[in-house]
Formats: C-alpha cells, structure tokens, sequence
C-alpha cells in the first residue's frame, strides 16, 4: 500500500507528462507537415550556409 | 523551426506573407530548392516550405508583387498558384479539436486501465475503492473533455427530434459514467470508467482520420480564382489609366487590356487586333483572332498585341458568372446524395436504442433487480457501440486517398469516393482533359546552342506560346544562355543580346503559320511549330477504364473537326461544339436513363458539368471554379488518375461493404449474449475495440490499391 502512495503519483504524473508533450508538439505546428518532416531530413543543411 | 511569423513591421517597411501551392514539389531536394533559392530573391525574406500540403509561405516586402513571386517560382521549375489566406482556417481548428481530444482520451484511458487491471487482478476492499475513486478523478474530466464531440453533435441530433450515431454513444457513455460513478459511491465492486474512456478514444480515432482526409486533401485545392482577371486598367477621359479592381468596372467603361493579360469583364473590342486564348471558357485550344467590334468574354486571355475594350457587361453579369451560376444550380441536385455512413446510422441508432431499452425492461421484468437490468442495457449499448460501424468508412477511405494521393490524385471527400465507385459513363472533355491543354513546341530541329538561348528568351516571357516552349525545353533538360538585355514588345515578340548577336522570339514573316513562333539567332530563322498533344496513357486509360465496365465517349465544346480527330485516335464516339447547356442537358439525358456518369473536364465551360455529373474529376491545370466543382484533382500529364481513381474507388466500396459485413456480423453474434446477461461492460469494451482494430486492419489493405498497372 505504501508503494502505491509513490507510484500512482509517479504513473498519474509521467502520463501528464506525456499529454503536456503531445500538446506543446500540436501548438508549435509540429503535426502540421508530417510528409515534410520525413523529406527534410535528406536535404544537406551544410549548402545553405554558403 | 522556423516557423512564419504574421506580418511585422520592421525598419525596412512592412513585411507580408503570401501563400503559393505548388503542386509539383516531389522530394528533399524540392524542398530545400525553394526554401534555399527564394529568399536570394531581392525583397523576399524567407520561404517556408509545407510539403504535406505542397504549399510554400513566403516572407516578402510589401512591395512586391504576387505574379513576380510566382514567376520566380517558375523560374525554379514548379507551377505556382496564389492561396487565399488561409480559407481552411475552420476545418484546421476542427481537426486540433479532434486530436486534443484524442490525446486526452488516450491519456485517460491509459491511466485508468492502468488502474482497473490491478482491480480485475485481485485488489480489494478499500484498495478497491481508492483505486475507484482514482478511476473517476481521472476519467470524469476527460470524459467531460474528449466527450465534448459526441455529447454536442447528439445534443443537437435530440434538440430537432432528429437521432444520429452520436446519440447511442452519448447515453452509453454518460450511463456508464455514472453508473460507475455510483458504483464508486456506494463501495460496489465494479466500476466501468474504462470503458466509457476507451470507448471514446476509438471513436475519437475514427474521427479525427476523418477530419484528416478532408483537410489533407481539400488543402491542395485551395488556389481559387487565382487566374482569372481580377483588374482592369480603365482608361480615363483624359487618357490617363488606373487599375480597378474586377467589382468596380461597370458597362461602358473603355480598359486597356495588355498582352498577356486575363480579362475582368465582358466587352466589345473598340481598338486594335489581336489573338485570344479562350480554352477557359469554350475549351477552344487555337488562339482565336479578334478585331474591331469583336464580342470577348471574362477569363479569356490577350495573348499578341494590346488592344482597347469597351465593356458590356460586368461583374455579376459577366458570361463566366453565368456558367458560375448553372454550376451552382446543378451542384444542387448533387448534395442531396445520402453518404452510406449516415444511411447506416439512421437505421442503426434507433436499433441498438430498442434492444437496450428492451433489455433494461425485459431483465426488470425478470425480477433482475435495477441495477443489474441496466448493467446489462449498458453492456448492450457498449458492445453494440457503432465503433467499428464508425471506422468502417472513414479508415477505408482515408488509406484509399493517400494510396491515391501519392499517385496524384487528390480525392476532396469521402462522399466523392463512394459515388466514384458507382459510375458507369464517362465524359472526357478535349482540351486540357485528353490532350494537355497548352502549346508544346517542336524542337526536334534545334541544335543545343539554339535550344538554350530558347529557353531564355522563352522564359522571360509570359506570352502562352513562351510558356509552353519554356516548359517543352526545360522538360528536355536544357539549360538556359545567358542572354542580356531581354526586352519584350507586346505582339512582336521577345529579343535580347548574346554573344554579341542579336537573338528574339518573334511572330513568324509569314502570317499563317498557325501555332507558330520564329526563334532569330543572329541571321538564322528557325520557325518552331506548336501543337497541343495527346496526354500519353489517354488509350491505356480508357482501356482499364473499359474494363471496369466504364463506357467513354468525347464531350467537347471545342470545334468539330479536332474532337473528331482526337476520337478517331481513341475510337470512342464523339460530341462536339457544345455549350454548356448542352453538357447539362447530356448528362440529364444519361441519368434519365438510369446511368451515373463520370464527367472529366477542365474548363470553365465545363464547370456546370462537373457540379452535375454522378461524380468529376478536372485535371490541376483546370481553371479554378472547375476544380472547385470536381470531386477529385489529378496532377501532372497522365490520364491514368482516372482510371484509377474509378478502380481504387470500388475497391474501397468492397472493403467497406466487408467493414459493415463485419460490423453486423459481429453485432449478430454479440447482442444475444450481452442481452441475456453473459457480458460485463468491461468484456463488451474488449470485443468492441477488438471488432475495431479488425475493421482498421482491413482497411489498411487499401494502401497497396493504386499500386501497380500504371503505363
């Protein structure tokens, strides 16, 4: 029983954790673009500092 | 990321962003182009590239104008066309409703199953209650959150004595609610918080998918009105012009109408000749010559020499506004169509609501008790939850439109899907639709040296046969001269310096050329042909589209004599020289004779057609009301999206049909046994997102379904 007392707090406030996550990821647009995502991640950032 | 910020004032003037789709960027290497070349533009600030939705936002000067924007995206090699400031605003806000909601769901459902588990393990007694009490902490608000979609939509069905889908799910999730809740209350050992969250998270799913396919899609067609005229300049009784904008010209009004130029309004030409391209509105592909006196319509474009245009009719009155009316009228008759998903829902709600009711009573009857009988009117409402019924259509035909997307055909709604499948005519339009719809140049005869200073010249012009040789060129991977000092007189043609010679685009001597245009190296004279060809697959599409059952034939309002041409290539019958009315009154003949017609086409001319068709495709080059009234958009220079948006179409049809099959057949098997009592609320939750996960598996079979037998 006094394991419960840490880990519900603990499970209750990991999940939290992970809601807050999904909607910081919603508001800053990070769902806005999925295809584009995966393309950029080809594109070689080092030309554009020229 | 660098995310774009609305407009800002800065030291340097104010700073605006405008929108553009692009539909043709395809890769990394599209992306990084355009967010790399843009911004060394002079004025431009940054370029943020959506790939998703094929759009780019650029950060520019107030100063500059969109056509120059889009001409350097041209430069760059993609087609672009403005966007309204964000016309999708609302169904955006719907879908971060959906996935908020969602993602609470899912954050309930979790923790809560977390906490029933251990009480179906064994915990009891006042761990028991306290793990009850968690339960309704957490699930309470988020029921109270993600349940908003539900309990508002069935609100509303119940305010006009209507009942619709969300009704059963909204009473079975707010009687379990406080079933549960009461449950808790009294100390009572069980409690189905679990299975109103879980409940909820899978319709939420099938929702939110939904919502996807409709922004994901409809986002691409969101360049409206982008090409026609939408100012004049309007010659003053002093001589001096000024721009007004297309609402403010009025009949008798004198406007001078460029070369290159799309026409505002309707008018009568007072001064000067030249030739128009009128394929936006008669599907007419030559450029037809006009003179004094001649009568021109809204949307056609000047192509040769500036000329001086009375106006005759504006605005509202104007010949496109008409067909925008007729198009309007015919899209009428077609929004009465029933969407299978609501067509099964009318049925099904007020089913599962007797047999609940009937089993609440009949238990009381029994001498069941209360609270038993509506344990078990609950467990009816949970295990006949219409989860898989509400997935059944949306998966389907979210994994069909992004097989289909991929293969550039944009579908703009589930309903045009459904009605794709039953077509079993097709129209095809002739210009644009069969064949390309702009000039293509001959350049079989040029030498490498001749091809690249073409191209220059070719696309520092706008002139339509500019255009189409630019675009053959770049097409053959030529790269441009440099060529300086370019300068372009209207209806002469375009000329610069290049290697100290003189070198120009020009009207050929010899004024019956046709489509034709003169390239001038220094003292050579190359006359290049125009023409406007076949798409290449048009015969492998009719093909496949034959054997789908699917008749074709040529409407066209073009001439008789190219459609009859262009049928003959193909074999399939013909129509020519007809006028809108005349497409309308085609289409009404086929359907009085019980056929669903499939009508493709691309011009304006086309619009009331496209609305009144069974269902409509228009190619992206379509002018803009067109693609607005087709139901799905297919880019690029294959016909082949046709065809297989018809195949792909019926397959999804059958996976939702075995969907439903699958649905009833599992409701068949499952409310005998909740009725009578041998389920739990929380075993009817398991079956029902188990019957779930099968529908959605079933329909992930799709995305293999544009795959393959592309010519």
């Amino acid at each position: 029983m006094t394991n419960l007392a840490f880990l519900i707090p603990i499970a209750l406030f990991m999940g939290a954790a992970g809601l807050a996550a999904f909607f910081w990821a919603m508001r800053s647009g990070q769902y806005e673009d999925m295809d584009g995502a995966a393309a950029r991640i080809l594109i070689d950032e080092e030309d554009t500092e020229q | 990321m660098n995310t774009l910020a609305a407009p800002v004032a800065t030291d340097e003037g104010a700073i605006s962003t405008t929108r553009f789709t692009v539909p043709g960027m395809r890769c990394a290497g599209c992306i990084a182009k355009l967010e790399r070349e843009l911004p060394k533009i002079a004025g431009v600030n940054g370029a943020r590239v959506n790939f998703s939705a094929k759009r780019v936002a650029i950060e520019h000067d107030e100063g500059m104008r969109e056509d120059d924007l889009a001409e350097a995206i041209l430069k760059l090699g993609f087609e672009a066309q403005q966007v309204e400031d964000n016309p999708l605003g609302q169904e955006v806000a719907e879908r971060k409703t959906l996935m908020r909601a969602l993602g609470v769901a899912g954050f309930g459902m979790m923790n809560v199953m977390l906490l029933s588990v251990s009480i179906w393990s064994g915990a009891e007694g006042a761990t028991r209650d306290l793990f009850h009490w968690l339960s309704a902490l957490i699930a309470m608000p988020v029921i109270a959150y993600a349940g908003r979609p539900f309990l508002a939509s069935a609100w509303m069905a119940l305010k006009h004595g209507r009942t619709n889908m969300d009704v059963p799910i909204s009473i079975g999730v707010v009687l379990a609610t406080a079933l549960s809740l009461y449950e808790t209350i009294t100390g009572g050992p069980h409690a189905y918080f679990e299975s109103a969250v879980m409940l909820l998270f899978f319709l939420l799913a099938g929702r939110a998918l939904d919502a996807e396919m409709r922004t994901r899609t409809r986002a691409e067609i969101g360049a409206l009105l982008g090409r026609m005229g939408k100012t004049a300049s309007v010659i003053g009784p002093d001589g001096s012009t000024r721009r007004l904008p297309a609402r403010e010209l009025e009949p008798g009004m004198l406007v001078l109408v460029a070369a290159g130029e799309a026409l505002a309004a309707d008018g009568e030409v007072e001064q000067g000749a030249s030739s128009i391209d009128n394929s936006m509105l008669t599907g007419e592909s030559a450029p037809e010559r006009i003179g004094v006196g001649s009568a021109i319509h809204a949307g056609a474009i000047n192509i040769t020499a500036p000329i001086r245009l009375r106006l005759t009719r504006t605005a509202e009155d104007t010949a496109i506004a008409e067909i925008a009316r007729l198009m309007d009228e015919a899209g009428q008759s077609r929004s009465q169509y029933v969407r299978i998903a609501d067509r099964a829902s009318r049925l099904y709600a007020p089913v599962v609501h007797t047999l609940a009711a009937l089993a609440f009573v009949g238990w009381m009857i029994a001498g069941a008790g209360w609270h038993q009988s509506l344990v078990i009117a609950i467990a009816v409402l949970i295990i006949t939850c219409p989860c898989a019924m509400g997935l059944a259509v949306p998966t389907a035909q979210v994994v069909a439109s992004g097989a289909l997307l991929k293969r550039g055909l944009l579908v703009k709604d589930g309903s045009a899907l459904e009605r794709l499948a039953e077509v079993d005519v097709a129209l095809f339009d002739k210009t644009g639709t069969l064949t390309l719809g702009e000039p293509r140049a001959d350049i079989a005869e040029l030498d490498s040296k001749a091809r690249s200073v073409a191209l220059a010249l070719a696309q520092a012009s706008r002139h339509p046969l500019s255009k189409g040789l630019a675009l053959t060129l770049r097409e053959a991977s030529v790269a441009p001269a440099p060529v300086s000092d370019i300068s372009e007189h209207s209806g002469q043609g375009i000329s610069g310096q290049w290697n100290g010679m003189r070198v120009a685009l020009e009207r050929p001597g010899n004024a019956e050329e046709g489509l034709a245009a003169a390239l001038v190296i220094g003292e050579h004279h190359h006359v290049l042909h125009f023409t406007d060809p076949m798409r290449s697959d048009c015969a492998a599409t009719l093909a496949t589209l034959a054997k789908h059952g699917v008749d074709a034939s040529i409407l066209s309002g073009d001439r008789h004599a190219p459609v009859e041409h262009a049928a003959k290539q193909l074999s399939i019958p013909f129509a020519a020289e007809a006028s809108p009315q005349d497409k309308l009154a085609a289409l009404a003949s086929l359907k009085d004779q019980g056929r669903k017609p499939l009508m493709v086409g691309d011009g304006l001319n086309d619009g009331p057609a496209l609305a009144a068709a069974h269902a409509s495709i228009a190619p992206s080059t379509a002018s803009d009301a067109s693609q607005q009234a087709a139901d799905a958009v297919f880019i690029g220079e294959k016909l082949f999206p046709v065809a297989l948006a018809v195949r792909v179409a019926r397959r999804t049809m059958a996976v939702v049909r075995q969907n439903f099959g699958f649905a009833i057949g599992y409701n068949v098997l499952a409310i005998p046994l909740a009725v009578f009592g041998y389920v739990t609320p929380l075993i009817a939750a398991i079956a029902m997102s188990l019957s779930s996960l099968v529908v959605v598996a079933n329909s992930l079979r799709l995305a293999s379904s544009a795959k393959g037998n592309a010519p």
